[in-house]
Parts: structure tokens; sequence; C-alpha cells
């Protein structure tokens, strides 16, 4: 089937198309070109005054695991508010914070979305997280695999085992867990938290093992850029929420040396002291410091206000933050010797101070950092909002006086500790294309997505230009992924299952049998039932595997 | 004659994956690692190979067809037992949508004190490779562990090696509650556990009792439920004094009204300790016969626990209403769908209702159903995901023989592709 989408304005920054009138072409699930023949078109669509880009791509969006599961038994009166019943192509489910599965599919879908990557895949849990993305339709997926609290880690670190053996580790666990990306988490601070440690800066040394977060940060980095993983580590740093963690941040920049980093949910970590309330915006000094370090990559994490559920590996800090949790109930968890979790619901209220500010800090550091490549829209799903808040997120950059308008009614004591209403900057389309797609392929190091040039695949959002942005991007007039329409007007009319992204980076195979003795001293199962097997994503018959190749190797 | 190593098994709930088992044909050995839950659970021989409608022999599109018409004629279909894999478990909730059903996993009126503490207060718990390297001191409340799991403190207390104790003979554990039943839980070098029996109507107020000691409140009587509150004070003195505590329960055994309250002052009492600078977790008992499975499913799929309900045309939780006793008492629904897989003594609650049983090959009725589809049990017969008790774990479970039994996901999967 030949399908044609006739004289859209195609934003496409993946081929540096900004806007222009074109035809596109798809035949087979791909974008193709124009056919030399007189292949019959068998089905077209006027897209005259019409604003075509590619699917969007959610990098860093909790969308998988047992946190989140956690974050939906933890809150049945969060559902009741937004039941979701089924349709004849629809299943059932809930929405608002933390959707069920299904129901994140449709809903990502419903805004032109795509792609999502779960960024926190504990090897232990990746089964979970896992058999969660193949229930969520539509949506293509990946995850992060989730090191630096893990005793094996550590132990290698003590051991002061030379950084090869730790490339075949973390190559290892990404081939495991079926990964395309490595995070790390309040570095080795989950880990001492089971020690008693109740903080951990950037030099402070974990009190069994003696190793720093600085430490673990370096050999890690160092890791993913040796064997060859596109996706620079993503790194949730240490002190998250802390006033004050600013410095630890630019410390962190800096202490990299250089090397490939990605830094999320940055507004978190964004804090100064300064003001009578000792809480100040470190917005400007976190901007000037990536606008600087071009090897750096942000997602900002924005909150937006209202109710929503922290869900976090960060064990340490989600404990320190409990006394926040609204409503009045929280988890915590100590995983296998792995990693950790703490879920905490939270309200972000536009008149408290604190809240407020961080809502500014947030719009302040979009606005600050130059490149849109290196920086990319996040509000860390659910954790500063849910996903469904991108479009409001997305008027907020493209429409100063609205951004204003909403300034001018938070807390008044926010307001003087904010620069915000004196930046002028508005995001184009081409900006937000960048950010939400062509940007985020590039990061993720995602082959054949993210573009709309001959040879993608056809993941395509058509939306009416509208100067209310929110309107606009709240409501795709299509969505095609793979070339099958799944959206039309904002509403799913038919859907599919995406596939599983991954890399499949080799290492020593002789590293298995220090783990195989590892794992019978002091794991819970043996190696060969810890590593997910190819069978396990593929044997339903919906779920697929997309391998991408490392840096340096050919597609 | 072929021997498989390193099975995991889905009946124990502690996911030991170090049987050796013995496959000749269909029939099973359990050669290495055996237990009194497992060996008997693999062994279980196959007799039904065939489905049956009204006690008659016929194929599986027969039964599958039957099994469509009865539910296509219903208002309120009820589906009870959950008790399956993962893919199991997806295929019963994709029915439960088409068909407008309540969906009530079979042990959940026991797991309900863990769901109503949970989502009241929340807590803070660990998992058992934490328990096995971590912990110094096993408080163990109203259960009687090595019934419940019998190679639990071979695995994870005594085991020879541990990253963070010295000598893991050293551990202690205390009883609260219930005393032990057998010696599992005295140390390799014969230290005894404490034990401090009282009668289960007495619990509530012995824990309660504890938790304000750990506290630091003054008490003013000198026993609760026959426990000397020296004793209590000198069990919250050992909580304080830990280095890493374990708090375990089996919500099953609190088996007296209102045992969520006791639930939650335990959970508190391990976050009252957190805030006392030591560590302490909660460690809540399951995983049996896919328990945590069902609610693990049910919770990405609806948001809410495996207790809710479809007749709205979208998922509605209530942990009272929707059980399945109670919906069957009050003539509430009108064809019950059982659903185990995993054990054959598992039936359905006897009913007038039309019933359609997709159970394990060997059940036995004192009440035919109108539909009985054999299926194969994961872990055993096809390859699987099931959920061990820490809740975190999922494993794999594997294929061992050849029976040409479907699975649950199969049968029901068929139903609903015929509603
Ligand atoms: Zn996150």
């Amino acid at each position: 089937m030949l399908i044609k989408l006739t004289n859209g304005a195609v934003y496409d920054p993946a081929s540096g198309v900004d806007g222009t009138k074109q035809d596109i072409y798809i035949q087979d699930g791909r974008i193709v070109n124009k056919p030399v023949g007189d292949d019959p078109v068998d089905k077209e669509f006027d897209l005259s005054g019409k604003v075509v880009m590619s699917g969007a791509i959610d990098m860093h969006t909790h969308i998988g695991g047992g946190k989140g599961n956690i974050a939906r038994i933890l809150l049945p009166e969060d559902h009741r508010q937004d039941p979701v019943a089924r349709t004849d192509v629809t299943r059932s489910g809930c929405g608002h914070a933390m959707p069920s599965t299904f129901v994140t599919g449709y809903r990502y879908a419903e805004m032109g979305y795509t792609a999502g990557f779960e960024p926190a895949v504990l090897p232990i849990n990746a089964r979970q997280a896992h058999m969660e993305m193949a229930d969520i339709p539509i949506l293509d997926k990946g995850g992060y695999v989730l090191l630096g609290s893990d005793d094996y880690l550590l132990r290698m670190l003590t051991a002061k085992k030379d950084q090869k053996a730790i490339n075949d580790y973390v190559a290892f666990t990404m081939q495991a867990a079926k990964a395309i990306g490595v995070k790390v988490v309040n570095p080795g601070g989950i880990n001492a938290f089971k020690f008693n440690q109740r903080k951990l800066d950037l030099d402070e040394q974990n009190c069994h093992y003696g190793v720093t977060p600085r430490d673990i940060l370096q050999v890690l980095a160092t890791a993913v850029k040796e064997i060859g993983v596109s996706h620079p580590l993503h790194v949730h740093g240490c002190n998250l929420g802390v006033p004050g963690n600013v410095n630890t941040t630019l410390d962190t920049i800096q202490g990299i040396g250089g090397l490939p980093m990605h830094l999320t949910h940055i507004q978190f970590h964004s804090y100064g002291t300064e003001g009578d309330f000792k809480f100040s915006s470190g917005a400007a000094q976190i901007a000037e410091a990536v606008n600087k370090n071009k090897n750096i990559t942000i997602d900002v994490g924005q909150i937006l206000f209202g109710q929503t559920v922290t869900a976090s590996g960060d064990n340490m800090r989600q404990h320190a933050n409990h006394k926040f949790a609204s409503p009045n109930k929280w988890v915590t968890m100590d995983i296998e010797c792995d990693a950790g979790c703490g879920v905490v619901p939270f309200k972000y209220k536009d008149q408290n101070f604190v809240n407020a500010l961080q809502w500014a800090i947030g719009l302040e550091t979009f606005l600050l950092v130059e490149d849109p490549w290196r920086i990319f829209l996040t509000t860390d799903h659910p954790n500063g909002a849910p996903f469904t808040s991108y479009p409001h997120l997305i008027r907020l950059l493209m429409d100063r006086s609205f951004r204003n308008d909403v300034l001018s009614t938070i807390h008044p004591e926010a307001q003087k500790m904010t620069n915000l209403a004196s930046i002028e900057r508005e995001y184009s389309l081409q900006e937000i294309a960048i950010m939400t797609r062509a940007g985020a392929a590039k990061l993720i190091g995602l082959q054949d997505r993210g573009g709309l040039s001959a040879g993608n695949w056809a993941d395509i959002t058509v939306y009416t230009d509208n100067v209310d942005r929110q309107k606009m991007f709240e409501k795709p007039d299509y969505v095609f992924k793979d070339g099958q329409l799944v959206v039309v007007d904002g509403k799913v009319v038919s859907t599919k299952w995406g596939t599983t992204h991954v890399v499949k980076p080799d290492f020593d195979a002789s590293l298995e049998k220090d783990l195989q003795k590892y794992f019978d001293r002091f794991m819970t199962m043996k190696l060969g039932n810890f590593k997910i097997s190819d069978d396990e994503i593929t044997e339903d018959g919906r779920g697929s595997l997309t391998i991408h190749p490392l840096n340096g190797e050919v597609a | 004659m072929a021997e498989i190593t390193e099975v995991p098994s889905p009946f124990c709930g502690i996911g030991t994956d170090d049987l050796n088992i013995q496959v000749d044909g269909v029939a099973l050995k359990v050669v290495k690692n055996g237990c009194a839950i497992n060996t008997p659970a693999f062994e279980q021989v196959i007799t039904d190979t065939l489905p049956r409608v009204e006690g008659k022999e016929v194929s599986l599109e027969v039964a599958v067809a039957k099994a469509a018409v009865l539910l296509k004629d219903t208002n309120q279909p009820l589906i009870g037992g959950c008790a399956t894999d993962v893919n199991g478990m997806r295929a019963l909730l994709a029915l439960a949508d088409r068909s407008g059903a309540v969906v009530d996993n079979m042990s959940f009126t026991g797991a309900r004190n863990n769901f109503l503490a949970l989502q009241d207060s929340g807590w803070m718990n660990t998992t058992l490779a934490e328990i096995k390297n971590r912990c110094d001191l096993l408080l163990v409340v109203g259960t009687d562990l090595e019934s419940f799991s019998p190679r639990f403190f071979e695995r994870y207390l005594w085991n020879e090696e541990s990253m963070f104790l010295d000598d893991t003979s050293k551990r202690e554990v205390i009883y609260l509650g219930k005393a032990p039943s057998g010696e599992a839980s005295t140390s390799p070098n014969g230290q005894k556990a404490k034990v401090f029996e009282c009668a289960n109507a007495d619990l509530p107020e012995v824990v309660a009792v504890l938790r304000a000691l750990v506290k630091g409140n003054p008490i003013r009587v000198d026993f609760v439920g026959g426990i000397a509150v020296t004793d209590l004070q000198s069990i919250a003195d050992k909580l304080k004094a830990a280095t890493y505590s374990v708090v375990t329960w089996a919500a099953g055994a609190l088996a007296f009204s209102q045992a969520e309250l006791t639930v939650q002052t335990i959970s508190e009492m391990v976050k009252d300790l957190n805030n006392r600078n030591t560590r302490s977790s909660g460690f809540p008992l399951g995983g049996k016969e896919g328990d945590q499975t069902a609610n693990q499913v049910c919770g990405w799929t609806t948001g809410y626990p495996a207790r809710t309900r479809f007749s709205s045309g979208y998922p509605e939780y209530d942990p009272y209403l929707n059980d399945a006793n109670v919906l069957l008492a009050n003539g509430e629904a009108d064809t019950l769908v059982w659903v185990q897989a995993f054990n054959a003594k598992a039936v359905p609650p006897i009913t007038t209702l039309p019933t359609i049983v997709v159970g394990r090959s060997g059940m036995t009725f004192t009440q035919e159903p109108d539909v009985f589809i054999p299926v194969g049990t994961p872990g055993i017969d096809h390859a699987g995901h099931a959920y061990r008790m820490d809740n975190v774990v999922a494993i794999r479970l594997k294929k061992l023989r050849e029976s040409g039994l479907p699975s649950t996901f199969d049968v029901l999967n068929a139903i609903e592709q015929a509603l």
C-alpha cells in the first residue's frame, strides 16, 4: 500500500527541513522516495495548512518497572478520578498520574508520541520493566539499565579491577537486561542508604566500600563510551532536591572531564541557598555550564502544578522527602543488592514558594540553554507531572505572554526569585521538533527513527497549526506508527505493537565465570535464570527486538 | 530420560531455582533440592488431557465454544482463582475486560491485610537477597515461616557466606505470636529462635505495645496477651540495636478481623526504627500459586490489584464488594470462571451457577462443572513468568516436558476470541 501525505509543512530537523511544504510517501511501514514509475497512490491525505513532524520520542519517562506498579497500587483514589472505558479498539484502564499500561500507550499516541524510554531498569527487575512495556500498545520502547549501587560493581571498584573488566560487566548487564543505555541514580547512594548513610556527596565515601560517587561516575561514563554505546551515561546525580545542590551538579559536570554525560531531570539538581527562604534558582549557572561543555546533554524534569506521584530508584532521597508526601503514604524498598526504589505521592502547589520556584527553575533552564540538540523536554513522568501535561509545557516554551501570565499567578516570593519574566525567548516549531524528535533519536542512538527522510520508519504526526500551541499539540489530526494510521483527531482508531530498542555490546565471556560464583554465593537466583532471553520479549508474538549499532559500527 | 537443572519453582514463593528434575516422558522426578511443597507439586501426574463438557470428553475447540456460549448469555460473570502465570493473567484480564467480569484472586482476602495497610500509609520493605546478605535480626510475626516456605532458612538465613555478616549463624531469630513447627529456624551452631507465643486475637495488642516500646513510650501494664512487657522491651531493644533488622509476616496467617491494622502497626514500627538511626525493613510473605503475579499484572493493566470489576466498562476496585465468595453468597454473579493452573486441589467453590473451570490436570470435582478445560502448569508444561514473594523478582519458568496441554493463555485467549 502506498500512502501519500500531500502538501504539509514539514519540520524535519534530522534532514534540515524547517517548515517547507513537501510530500511524504509511505510504503511497507517506511518512508520512501517519490515512486519513479506510475505506482498508484492507494491513499492520499491532503495536509494543506498542517504541520508534519516525525512521531515524538520521550527519552525519559517512567513507563515500566516495579516502582511504577507500586505507585499504581498505592493510589486507587487517583485512578478513580480518571477511569478509562473500553472501546471497540482499545482496552479499559485508568489514567492521570500513573496510568495503566494500555492507557499509557493510547494517551502518548494521542499526543503524537510513538516511542518512550524507561530510564530506570533495575537489572533484577528488568523482566518486569519489559513485561509492562510489552503491554503498552503503539509505542516503541526501551530501557536504560541501572548500575552504580549494585554490590558487584562496588566490589569491583574496591578490588581495583581495571576499566576493561568494568566495561565487560557493563556490556554483560546491558545484554542481560535488554537495555539501550546505562543509568546511574544517586551514584552509590542507594547502596549507602542500606548501610544507614542518609546523604552522600560527590566526594563522600560509601562507608563499607570506600568508593565515592565521583569514582562511580568516572568508571561508568568511561565504560559506556569505550564499549561504544551511543547514549551517554544517563545520570541522576547526588543530592536530588537538596538546596545548594547546584554546586554538586556543576562539580559533576566539571569532574567528568569531557566524557559524554546526560544529566537527567536537572531541574531537581539546580537549587541554590540564597534568599529569605534559603532556596533559590541555580538555572543560570547550570545553563552556562551546559552551554560551555559540549559533552553534556540534559533533560529538564519540569514540574507542573497538581497531584502526581514521584517514583525513583533513589530510596535515600525519597526517604528524606517522605515528610512531603501528599497524600501521606509512601513506600521505599531496598532491592536485591542491586538498587532500591522510593515512591512518594506529591502535590505541587503554585502557592507554595518552593514548588512555584521549582516551576520557574525548570522553565529558566529550558530558555537559557542555547542548543536544542542537547536539551530534552521531560517532566520526568510522573515525577514532575504526568506526561499528559506536555502540550501545556510546550505552550509555556513557545508563548512568552502565556508564560508570563502564568508566572504572575504563582507565589509572589517565588516571582521575585526568578528572572523568567525578563527572558524573551520563545521556542520555534523546529526547536520543539529537535527536542522531542530528531535530538532524542540521536541521543538514544536510534537508527531510522526521529526523521522524515526516505528510509526512516513511518512514525509521523500531523498537527493543525494553531497559535494556541497547547491545543495544537494535544490533538494531532493524524498519527502514523510504522505506516499504520493509529490516531485521527486526537483519538486512537487502531492499535499495533511497537518494537523494543536495544544494543548488544560484546563482553569477554570469562566474566561470567566470576559472576556465576558471585551469584551462587550471594544472590538468590542462578546466573542463567537472571539473563533475559530474546524469547521472553518475542514469544507472545507481539514483541520484537530492534538491535541498534554501536558507535563505529555500520548499521 | 533427561535431567533438567536450575529449575525455578512457582510453588514455594521464595523462587528457588536450584532444583534438578528428571524427565521421563511426561513423568517428573525431583532429584535435587526438593522440599515438602515443591516435590509433590512438580511430580503430580497428568490425568486429564481432554476437556469435558457436561462430563463428556470433547475437543478443545468444542469446550472453548461452549465456554463462550455460556459467557455470552451472562450479565455478571465472575473470574475466580486467578492462579496462573503472567501471560495467563494477561489473557484473563482481556477476557474480563471484554465480558465485563469481576476478577478476584483466590488469596486476596489474606493479601487484603497488606493492600489496605499499603494504600493507607505505605511501608519500607526489602527483598530476599538483602535478607541473605544483611539481615542480622529476623522478627517473625504471627506466622510459621518454615511451613509457609520450607527452604527459607536454609537459603536466606543460614547461607554459608554473606557479603556483610562475618558469621551468618550468629543471626538472631525471634518469633512473636506463633511458635515455629520445626527446627529450621535453629542456627547451624544450635542457637534456637526465641519464641514469644500469644493467641492470634492478642497479636494486635502485642504488636501495638512493641511499637510503643520502640518509640520509647511508657507502658503501664506488665503483661500483654500473656507476654511480659519486659520481654517485648527486650525485642524492642534488639530491633533498635540491630544493624539491619527484618520484620516478616504472612498476611494470610493473620486470620483475625481487621488484621490490616496489625500490618499497618508493623509497617509503621519499621518506619519508626528507620528514624532512630538504624535500618530496618518489612518483608511480607506470599508468592504462591500466582498471587503476586495476579496482583502485579492486574496492577499494570488496570491500576488496581486483583479484586477488580469491569462491569461498568472500566476497572473498579473494591477489596470487599468484589470478593468472589461474597458475590456468590449474595447471588450477584451469574457465571463462574475458575482459573487455577498450579494446584489441582484448589477447586472452585460449590455453586449452582454455570461454571467453567480452566484448571490443572488432575482436578477432581464433587460437582462436575459445565466446562472443564485441563491446562498445563506454568514452569512444567510451558515457559512463563511468575513473581516470587518479594514482588520484585519475576522468575523465568521453564518448560520441562511435552505434554500437549494448552496454556492458560491459549485457552482464555481462545474463549475471548470466540466471544
Ligand atoms: Zn526519572
